[in-house]
């Protein structure tokens, strides 16, 4: 299994029943993939509505996910307008929202939107999510394609949210906000503790039960 | 057709277009985006305008159309990553871009037409986005004061709508149309079944056609 696969499959065993979740565009799709038996939950897509689904068959008009690609729906699937559906994400009603982070930093900053001179696609629906959502998990590889931390002391890039982060998983590591102090949880399959030390600038507690990563039986 | 229909030609559209104006536009990545009014407007060959929406789309569709062919002097968006094009001429200084959280552009677009002098929102604290706004704090949370937003025309699109402009969208098309059919001068929607007076079902009305002020027909015969 490739890193973004095993970070989707480790996200993938956060959520439970029921709950409602709004997932960002690359690696967090492919986490439906990997939910566990019995665990049902509800995608919302913030072009205004509850109950995406994958494509199955021909397209249909007006269908699309937020990042404009057609897409399913499922029975019970309610549409709605733009105001309706960050009113969804700012109030609270998102129960988890997953997305992709260029940084992250120990205290719960999130940086995932611009990098000033190179990249300013915008942030589309991302401080909302990130400041709205009950839990904020940052999904992403652990390091640059150069081998350069992303998770930092303090982000050096235009923030997304500030202190807003719940957990970061990569294929390295588990961490959770516990108490508002970054804590190693898990260690990624094989991982040593000073390959994550060695590709973390952050300082970060480790918590008395840190463990291998829980990953399902299938998936080792 | 009835007496009182909204419905007009793309000719007639065109005393509404103008240099320098603003425009609203519906529409997520182009879908709920009017593409034959936006050709239109290409037709009509007007500039400098100022496009208010989600997003420009992509270089060959929705809105992105009146950015590839330059007519627009700043773009008010949330994201404008998939039109490479916006990104260019930003960068080359040849057009402006205001960046917003999509939350709050929605919230701005509904004050701007439900008389609301602004609206406070948690989003953007701690973030560049609070640059220059009133920040107020209530019962210990941050929130910033974000204006209203209106423009001189809307351009939106529905599945169907009767003669008085009581419109329904289809799916995911409906993201921005209805809270723009509130924030602009004269709002024109392209629609693309026209039906009577009483043939929508009242409770099923998205829009109330008090919001509209023309129809054009998406194929006009």
């Amino acid at each position: 299994m490739d890193a973004k696969n095993l970070i989707a499959c480790r996200v993938a065993q956060e959520l439970e029943d029921g709950n409602i979740v709004n997932l960002g565009i690359g690696l967090p799709t492919l986490i439906p993939n990997y939910l566990p038996a019995g665990v049902n939950i509800t995608l919302q897509s913030e072009n205004g509505f509850l109950g995406l689904g994958p494509l199955v068959g021909e397209p249909l008009p007006y269908l699309v996910n937020a990042g404009g690609t057609p897409c399913g729906m499922v029975p019970g699937t309610a549409f709605f307008d733009s105001a309706m559906s960050f009113a969804i994400i700012r109030g609270g009603h998102v129960d988890v929202t997953v997305l992709g982070g260029l940084e992250v930093d120990q205290a719960g900053n999130l940086a995932n939107w611009m990098v000033p001179g190179k990249m300013v696609p915008g942030m589309g629906g991302a401080m909302d999510l990130v400041t709205g959502a009950r839990k904020v998990i940052v999904a992403m590889e652990h390091a640059t394609k150069t081998g350069g931390a992303k998770i930092l002391k303090r982000c050096t890039l235009p923030l997304t949210a500030a202190g807003k982060v719940s957990a970061i998983v990569t294929e390295l590591a588990f961490f959770r906000f516990i108490d508002g102090v970054l804590t190693l949880t898990e260690v990624g399959p094989g991982v040593s503790l000073d390959e994550i030390r060695a590709k973390t600038e952050a300082e970060f507690a480790i918590s008395p039960d840190c463990c291998e990563m829980r990953l399902p039986v299938a998936a080792n | 057709m009835s007496k009182a229909s909204k419905l007009i030609s793309y000719e007639q559209l065109r005393p509404q277009l103008r240099d320098g104006m603003s425009i609203m536009f519906g529409g997520f990545m182009g879908v709920g985006t009017p593409a034959r009014i936006v050709q239109e407007i290409l037709n009509a060959g007007i500039k400098d305008l100022t496009i208010i929406g989600n997003d420009t789309a992509f270089a060959h569709n929705g809105v992105g159309l009146l950015v590839a062919n330059k007519r627009v002097r700043k773009v008010i968006a949330s994201h404008i990553g998939t039109n490479p094009e916006t990104g260019r001429q930003m960068i080359a200084g040849e057009i402006e871009v205001e960046l917003v959280p999509q939350g709050t552009l929605a919230e701005r677009i509904r004050c701007g037409g439900a008389g609301l002098g602004g609206v406070l929102t948690p989003t953007g604290v701690g973030t560049i986005i609070e640059e220059g706004k009133t920040k107020l704090t209530f019962d210990g949370v941050d929130y910033l004061v974000e204006r209203p937003l209106r423009a001189d025309l809307a351009i939106l699109q529905a599945h169907r709508a009767d003669h008085l402009g009581n419109l329904v969208y289809l799916r995911a098309a409906r993201n921005f149309n209805p809270i723009m059919a509130m924030a602009a001068d004269f709002v024109v929607v392209e629609v693309e079944q026209l039906c009577e007076p009483g043939e929508i079902d009242p409770d099923h009305v998205m829009t109330p056609g008090v919001l509209v002020n023309a129809l054009v027909a998406a194929e006009e015969k």
